[in-house]
């Protein structure tokens, strides 16, 4: 747990990371620095949209997979990065 | 009518005497007429056996054959042996030589019981037909009717049914058209004689006798007149029409809800997910994806336009002309406010294009005393102006005295609040129904006048004149204690106002409780309701006029000039707002236990003094221990940073805590929470500041106004020494000034002067366009302040140095008795130390093998 939370932290770290949110392969979220509302809303929508995303790759190409999934919009930018088990999404702001 | 397929048997002899040319009959063993022979096939041959024939060859009639069993076979030989042995006599004479060529051994005999072929044996000439007849036995009786009828049916396509009688041949001979009798023939000719000989014609009138001509006339046949009873009609039989009807389901569109929440872990299953083998190694391996992508996004931001950064700099440095306030219009009234002096100016708040001026005389205290016969017979005036009349005003406001301030009621524009010179407080309604009429349909000279409704009590009021009159916003009200409390009617009720008397009120223009009035002031409004409206004064503020109180007095040390308007500080939920008209009478002052306070709202405000201070305190009221009354507190900052009066006191649009303050020769900028003092102060310039104010859509741009008539633009990103742009307006000195926004494109600023004219001037793209961010103009305030707090921290260490400093003096002085045995000892220790220095030389050069005294001495060797 104590790595995790490291890693976590390192992240939270970088300049500009608004907030990180870990959820599992059904899309609860595990844990989070942002407040509940949010972190539910962002796990519910992220959730169906990297699903989307993957089956988009994977059909095109079967033996390709999903590796990293950036979505930039006007205020921020969202990563996530998917897994087998789980994913891993952060929220930074670019521009200052 | 001849049908080939059917039968007629009354025409069958003519017929079949026809038909028996091509048609032959199957031979019907029911029908009696067998003259008839049917036609013999050739392989046949029909022959009479004698009965010694019949014995010889074993084929008696009814003995050896039968119905049942016709055929019998003879041998050739055998028959050959007859004929031989009965030469002419023989039976099978005719078919001699057929018999001789007969290919086989054996020949049929077929006994004809029927007679079919005319004889009662018949036999068979070929092998073939011996086949034929004989395989299959069973069907050969088939066969042969069938050989018949193929016959036949190819001669008759149908088969032939027997026609039955209906009875329509009657019909039919009744129809026909039939000669009874034989037609009779007449041939009429003239006399032969008479043939070619002259004739003689004449006229004769046909009318002349009745004889002359036949006539068929005319008349009513009474066989019409009969109705016919019966007729015939065709009939067409047909299913009645029949009607039915479905019902289907017609579904509508309803609303359904759907009650959701989210799936949550709870913490004992994020404790197992978190101390997973696996999440730490996920966690580890997504770590160095985010590194790259997350310092990427810092390093440069790809997706920023420079392109389009770059222009809006550009821009910024465009010439001269393009930030000119170009003059749009300007408004003067040549009765009412000519010579005269505006003192503010409001904008319409909902309806645009309109825009309201105060107008005031130019007297000093002395002149107005000496020539108030004069001001009773022109009362002062609110004039109304409007973009569609340039030279009209649409509507007059009487007041009771000079107005100083006004201002609209954000909720209801109808409602104006005015504060005048004598220190009362008017509030004047308008109609709105009336005035919406005015763009447009405009009577000739005659401007419409509307007196006002009410003015405070003049014990109670102020006793300076009122310089400026706010509205309270309609989140919160004040209560007696100045508590904020909430605002059940969310319609603005209050008011504050300020004078040079020291004081700063709060009104309300509800109706008081009735509970604190006497019962003599109650009689005395009660009389007061009973009075004429002369001029048509609508009523809707009776109850106030003249025993308008204020709610609460807070009294300042100073004489206050100006004050501010109080943001709220948190949005409350806003309730619709009560649509129609309000009943100001109604509405009643809550008493303060029913209303709940509200805790975030800063009871905080800044005034502006007579003398060039500003002042940030607090309205509420706390309670003196000693008399048990409630008074004001203390004002918590006093700044004083101007040289005269501060005529403007105006929080930025942008920021809620940046405040600018004009007053004397200069201005400054007062961030709220920074109360060392004024984060920018300009240089004191050459003519008075007469008025300020922040523009609405460029953060970090201000217009001031001057004593000359000139206005400056200052943009406090590009030059803060000076102001980016000067323009002249008027040669009079600048009185107020107001920015509006009436659309995107339009952004105008309207300028008064001593005059008495009304400017309206719009605001160059290069001016109202934010070439500046909010977050630029931030950071500038924030610099400001930083170097604020430094110069007060410098302060402070420059001051304990110096307190440092003027100590180690003072510590100096009193060892002044010390210094002079120490420079004694100084000079022996330096001779001292000069001595040691000399003996190391000595040494040194000892050990590096020169020395002085040894090379005198090899120079005295030599």
């Amino acid at each position: 747990m104590a790595e995790v939370e490291e890693t976590l932290k390192r992240i939270q770290s970088q300049k500009g990371v608004q907030g990180i949110i870990i959820i599992n392969a059904e899309g609860i979220p595990i844990k989070s620095t942002l407040d509940n509302s949010s972190t539910v809303q962002y796990a519910g929508l992220l959730h169906q949209l990297v699903m989307k995303t993957r089956s988009t790759v994977r059909d095109l190409d079967p033996q390709n997979d999903l590796t990293f999934l950036r979505v930039r919009s006007k205020k921020n930018e969202i990563m996530i990065a998917p897994d087998k088990d789980y994913f891993l999404i952060v929220i930074q702001n670019p521009s200052d | 009518m001849i049908c080939p397929s059917t039968k007629y048997s009354s025409y069958s002899t003519n017929i079949t005497s026809v038909l028996s040319a091509f048609i032959q009959e199957r031979p019907d063993p029911s029908l009696s007429h067998t003259d008839v022979l049917p036609d013999v096939p050739e392989d046949i041959f029909p022959m009479v056996l004698t009965s010694a024939t019949q014995e010889l060859f074993e084929c008696r009639a009814d003995e050896d054959v039968t119905q049942n069993n016709p055929y019998k076979l003879l041998k050739k030989d055998d028959i050959l042996h007859d004929m031989k042995a009965r030469a002419a006599v023989s039976d099978f004479h005719p078919v001699k030589q057929t018999v001789l060529n007969y290919p086989g051994e054996e020949l049929l005999l077929v006994f004809d019981r029927d007679f079919k072929y005319g004889q009662s044996f018949y036999l068979v000439l070929t092998e073939e037909a011996k086949q034929r007849i004989l395989q299959p036995p069973v069907s050969t009786d088939e066969e042969e009717p069938e050989e018949e009828s193929e016959q036949y049916v190819c001669r008759t396509p149908e088969p032939q049914q027997p026609w039955v009688s209906l009875g329509s041949e009657l019909e039919i001979e009744e129809e026909s058209v039939k000669d009874t009798r034989e037609r009779l023939k007449y041939l009429v000719s003239r006399v032969r004689k008479k043939f070619g000989a002259p004739v003689n014609f004449t006229d004769r009138n046909a009318l002349e006798s009745k004889e002359g001509y036949i006539e068929c006339t005319s008349y009513q046949d009474r066989n019409f007149r009969l109705i016919q009873m019966e007729r015939n009609s065709a009939t067409q039989a047909v299913l009645n029409l029949k009607s039915s009807a479905t019902q289907t389901q017609r579904t509508f569109p309803r609303n359904m809800y759907t009650q959701y929440k989210p799936r949550e872990l709870t913490e004992e299953e994020k404790e197992n997910y978190m101390s997973s083998e696996n999440l730490k190694n996920f966690a580890s391996s997504a770590f160095s994806r985010f590194e790259i992508a997350i310092q990427q996004n810092k390093i440069m931001d790809v997706f920023f336009d420079d392109w389009q950064a770059l222009s809006e700099g550009d821009i910024a440095f465009g010439g001269k002309a393009d930030t000119y306030l170009k003059e749009y219009q300007s408004f003067t009234d040549l009765q009412f406010s000519k010579d005269k002096s505006i003192s503010c100016i409001k904008w319409h708040p909902t309806i645009s294009g309109v825009i309201a001026v105060s107008v005031t005389e130019k007297m000093s205290f002395e002149e107005r005393i000496n020539g108030s016969t004069k001001l009773l017979l022109n009362p002062p005036l609110i004039l109304f102006w409007s973009f569609s009349d340039p030279i009209n005003p649409q509507l007059r406001l009487e007041c009771p005295d000079d107005v100083l301030s006004f201002d609209f009621c954000p909720s209801d524009p109808n409602i104006i609040i005015g504060g005048c010179m004598n220190g009362q407080v008017e509030s004047s309604f308008r109609y709105s129904s009336a005035y919406q009429t005015y763009p447009g349909s405009f009577v000739k000279n005659e401007i419409p006048v509307l007196l006002y409704c009410a003015v405070s009590s003049i014990e109670n009021g102020h006793k300076a004149p009122v310089t400026d009159v706010q509205w309270l916003p309609e989140n919160f009200e004040i209560s007696i204690t100045g508590v904020p409390v909430e605002n059940q009617n969310q319609i603005c009720v209050q008011v504050v106002t300020c004078a040079p008397d020291c004081c700063v009120m709060f009104w309300d223009i509800r109706a008081p409780r009735p509970a604190a009035h006497s019962q003599a002031e109650r009689k005395q409004k009660m009389e007061e309701k009973q009075l004429e409206n002369p001029r048509g004064i609508p009523n809707t503020f009776k109850y106030l006029d003249l025993s308008w109180k204020p709610l609460i007095k807070v009294y300042e040390s100073v004489a206050v000039f100006v004050n501010e308007t109080y943001k709220q500080y948190k949005s409350v939920k806003t309730t619709d707002r009560p649509e129609g008209k309000v009943e100001y009478a109604l509405l009643r002052v809550p008493s303060e236990k029913q209303l709940k306070p509200l805790e975030d709202i800063s009871t905080m405000f800044c005034v502006g003094t007579e003398d060039g201070e500003l002042v940030y305190t607090s309205w509420k009221l706390g309670k003196d221990d000693d008399s048990g009354r409630l008074l004001s507190g203390k004002p918590s900052r006093c700044f004083i940073v101007h040289d005269s009066l501060v005529n403007t006191v105006k929080r930025s649009p942008f920021f809620k805590d940046i405040i600018l303050t004009v007053g004397g020769w200069n201005f400054a900028v007062w961030k709220e929470s920074v109360m060392n003092g004024p984060i920018i102060l300009s240089p004191c310039s050459q003519k008075r500041c007469m008025v300020g104010c922040w523009s609405l859509s460029n953060p970090g741009m201000f217009f001031i106004g001057k004593e000359d008539g000139n206005i400056e633009v200052w943009d406090l990103l590009e030059k803060t020494h000076e102001p980016s742009h000067i323009q002249n307006i008027s040669t009079a000195s600048i009185t107020c000034m107001k920015p509006w926004i009436i659309s995107s494109k339009q952004h105008f600023l309207a300028v008064s002067d001593d005059f008495g004219t009304l400017h309206i001037l719009q605001i160059p793209w290069t001016l109202r366009n934010p070439s500046s961010s909010e977050s630029s103009v931030n950071k500038y305030f924030e610099k400001e302040v930083t170097r604020l707090m430094f110069f007060d921290k410098r302060k402070e260490t420059m001051a304990k140095q110096k307190t440092a400093t003027e100590a180690e003096e003072q510590k100096k002085k009193t060892e002044l008795l010390v210094p002079e045995k120490l420079s004694e000892k100084t000079e022996e220790e330096s001779l001292a130390e000069y001595e040691s220095y000399l003996t190391l030389e000595k040494d040194i050069l000892k050990e590096m093998g020169v020395s002085l005294q040894e090379e005198d001495k090899p120079s005295n060797e030599v």
